[in-house]
């Protein structure tokens, strides 16, 4: 994959995750969504559920509550008020 | 002057009580680098929440806005948050929040509005106590570090005064942490909720934003949270500021206690010497008279 999306999750208390990625897959509270680089500007309310962070192959799954999920040109922006990292 | 013994016992109190203020300065200082980055790390969410929603009010107005946006189109009757910590012996620290708060209400009713005051921080309650007893409509404590649940709760309560109608506009006061030494007391707007105009709206390079379900839904799930991060970073920033505001100010009694173990040493040596002179005295015209 050529492009690499600028993904941010951030709780109140603290940034969870900032970085280059793949793809990220959110459960958005009209139905489930991954979001690609160069995706068109978005912005929903998110369901409680699992966030899927794919990087080179890799998978890391975060367990969000409460949140929003921003799409701008500049990359997605995850606000939540409850993230951690699932259990594996 | 006092005895050489009444002297002694005085510098082992004084003494003890710099070995007290020392180490609540070293558990200050290291609480401090805690809460600073706490504070550091609350602040990305509270950036981007404001951002959002500075986005979002831009697209939404007319009838279908949210009150805690646009306001109930009064602005008679106020609400005055005063966010300070739990426990005091930090010089000033609570002080001079609340002496911004006096000056916010008291303007306030200069203005001939109604006044109601809800505490967060024991502190705050305490000191209000006394001058706006009547106005205090509730208190909470911060109670050990900042939970966001105690925030939350806070935030239900506001929410649930202002739906009820009972205040028009709320404002918050705390204190914002600077830097070490300086705290700057720190008057905002919860309600309605103050839109970021310096923010730097994000450049959609010509696309259209797409909202699901849509923007007032959104807003309207949004702005509660806002008042919610708003507040627990307040705590934040106030937490931080107070083991900061704690940390001089134990500095400075240790280094009193000092000084004061110095002077007091000194003032004993002279009595004892004092003492030892006269003895000598004593028994040397005791043998001359012989």
């Amino acid at each position: 994959m050529a492009e690499k999306l600028h993904f941010s999750l951030v709780s109140p208390e603290r940034e969870l995750f900032s970085g280059l990625v793949d793809q990220v897959d959110a459960p958005g509270s009209e139905g489930g969504f991954g979001v690609l680089a160069g995706h068109a500007p978005f912005m929903t309310a998110l369901k409680e559920g699992p966030v899927s962070v794919h990087n080179d192959g890799s998978v890391t799954v975060y367990d969000v509550r409460g949140g929003f999920a921003d799409v701008t040109p500049d990359g997605l922006t995850i606000l939540a008020e409850h993230a951690a990292e699932a259990a594996k | 002057m006092a005895s050489v013994k009444e002297m002694r016992n005085r510098i082992g109190s004084v003494k003890a009580t710099q070995k007290i203020t020392k180490a609540m300065q070293m558990v200050a200082a290291a609480k401090l680098r805690r809460a600073q980055s706490a504070a550091q790390n609350s602040r990305p969410y509270a950036q981007r929440m404001a951002a959002v929603i500075a986005n979002l009010a831009a697209g939404v107005s007319g009838d279908g806005a949210p009150k805690l946006l646009v306001g109930t189109g009064s602005d008679q009757r106020h609400l005055v948050v005063i966010a300070t910590s739990d426990r005091g012996l930090a010089g000033g620290f609570n002080t001079i929040i609340v002496r911004a708060a006096r000056q916010k209400i008291d303007a306030l009713l200069a203005a001939g509005k109604d006044v109601k005051v809800l505490t967060v921080g024991r502190k705050a309650r305490d000191q209000l106590r006394r001058i706006h007893a009547s106005r205090i409509v509730g208190d909470f404590e911060v109670g050990g570090s900042p939970s966001l649940a105690v925030a939350a709760e806070v935030s239900t309560r506001i929410r649930e005064m202002f739906e009820a109608g009972e205040v028009d506009v709320v404002h918050m006061v705390f204190s914002q942490f600077k830097s070490v030494v300086t705290q700057i007391p720190t008057v905002t707007q919860l309600i309605p909720a103050e839109v970021a105009t310096g923010a730097p709206t994000i450049d959609l390079k010509g696309a259209s934003y797409e909202y699901e379900p849509d923007e007032e839904t959104i807003l309207a799930d949004l702005l509660p949270r806002n008042i919610t991060t708003q507040l627990f970073s307040a705590m934040l920033e106030n937490q931080a500021g107070f083991f900061a505001a704690q940390m001089t100010a134990m500095d400075n009694a240790t280094r009193n206690a000092g000084d004061m173990i110095a002077s007091l040493t000194l003032q004993m040596n002279r009595a004892r010497q004092a003492q030892i002179t006269k003895e000598l005295i004593e028994i040397i015209s005791g043998a001359e008279a012989l």
